[in-house]
């Protein structure tokens, strides 16, 4: 079976909203509703027994917010691994996302990475908790609105939080031709804005 | 002219007596058995315990008595970056260690959060812990850290032991 044939399978039993190829990674957009049954079909029908990896981007500002990521390989003695890229979006105004945990043990952890740091609910899994941040933590830090020095919290006896003094920064690397020094400065002052001497942008 | 009798309290063991302070003997024995309590949490971890292998030999110092247990332990080297998760665990290991007890905090991220100005990092385990000596670095060598214990036992030596932490013993004798 090749990745082609996947893809004909798949399409001719699911609606499929976009399909692009990327250096040779083939990337399906699926409608929210059908993710669990594309997932299952994969494992048990088309031999992805491996979850690589569950990831989520924020397109902060744009509707839908956010996109869930499944990364999906067939790892198989004697044979060539295919590799499959299933994505679908999340509406911020409904985050909850049907769990693929019972595909796919592995997921379990996945999705409780995506919740702790993107908010976004599985339902129906089986233990939901977060998995960096401690139990109680407020905020969901890899959401585009969370500020990167942190919010307080508190939680007693368990953990807290303060906002890291940035000075200046974050110094972020840009994209330029210039030297180290202008690439990474020990400081960039905010009104100096992204432009970097040399730089190509 | 009356000959005069040497002063002797024993003239049996005169040679083996030394006088000296209290606390000059008590800062000697302690600070020459330094156990620490390895709080390894990152890369510093292995700096440190390639300052505990031959090469470097903390045993030179007196402090190869690397304690897993706080109970056991004299000085808590905090190697590596202090998460807020891991902050209150610290904390509470710090607190386990029986008195007097002394802090390094090794490299820049348990002395500042380092290169971590982020969400999850305490910034620094001095907010949490008296720190006795920071060392820079990241991660610093070995032989920063071993300055660093050596300083540490410099200041243990200008400590005045007895009247800080036996005051109720003090009280007993007066």
């Amino acid at each position: 079976m090749t990745i082609a044939d996947v893809i004909v399978a798949l399409e001719s039993r699911f609606r499929i909203l976009q399909k692009t190829e990327f250096r040779g990674e083939t990337n399906l957009t699926l409608p929210l509703d059908q993710i669990e049954a594309v997932c299952r079909t994969c494992k048990e029908e088309l031999g992805f027994n491996v979850l690589l990896d569950i990831s989520s981007v924020d397109h902060f500002g744009e509707e839908p917010r956010f996109e869930l990521v499944y990364e999906l390989y067939t790892l198989n003695p004697g044979q060539p691994g295919l590799h499959l890229r299933l994505k679908t979006t999340v509406s911020e105004d409904n985050l909850e996302v049907p769990t693929v945990s019972h595909i796919w043990a592995t997921a379990n952890w996945h999705e409780r990475e995506v919740y702790d740091m993107m908010g976004i609910q599985f339902a129906n899994h089986p233990d939901l908790r977060r998995i960096l941040m401690w139990d109680g933590y407020p905020f969901y830090p890899l959401r585009k609105d969370f500020p990167l020095e942190g919010k307080a919290s508190e939680v007693p006896d368990v953990a807290f939080s303060r906002p890291a003094p940035l000075a200046g920064g974050p110094f972020v690397t840009v994209p330029t031709t210039a030297g180290t020094k202008d690439r990474e400065p020990r400081a960039r002052r905010p009104e100096d804005g992204e432009s970097v001497p040399g730089g190509s942008d | 002219m009356a000959e005069v009798a040497p002063a002797a309290y024993d003239s049996k063991v005169e040679g083996n007596v030394i006088f000296s302070r209290l606390d000059a003997c008590v800062n000697w024995m302690r600070k020459n058995s330094l156990w620490p309590m390895p709080m390894g949490l990152a890369c510093c971890a292995i700096e440190l315990m390639a300052t505990a292998s031959a090469r470097f030999d903390i045993a030179r110092f007196g402090a190869e008595v690397m304690r897993f247990s706080p109970r056991q332990s004299d000085v808590m080297i905090v190697a590596g970056t202090v998460t807020y998760k891991m902050a209150l665990a610290v904390k509470r290991i710090y607190d386990q260690m029986p008195e007097p007890k002394w802090v390094i905090a090794m490299g820049a991220c348990a002395s500042s959060g380092g290169m971590y100005r982020s969400y999850a990092v305490l910034q620094g385990i001095d907010q949490l812990l008296p720190v006795d000596v920071y060392v820079s670095g990241c991660p610093p060598r070995p032989e920063a850290l071993l300055e660093g214990l050596m300083k540490l036992q410099r200041k243990i030596d200008t400590e005045r032991a007895l009247a800080d932490q036996k005051r109720e013993l003090l009280e007993v004798f007066s």
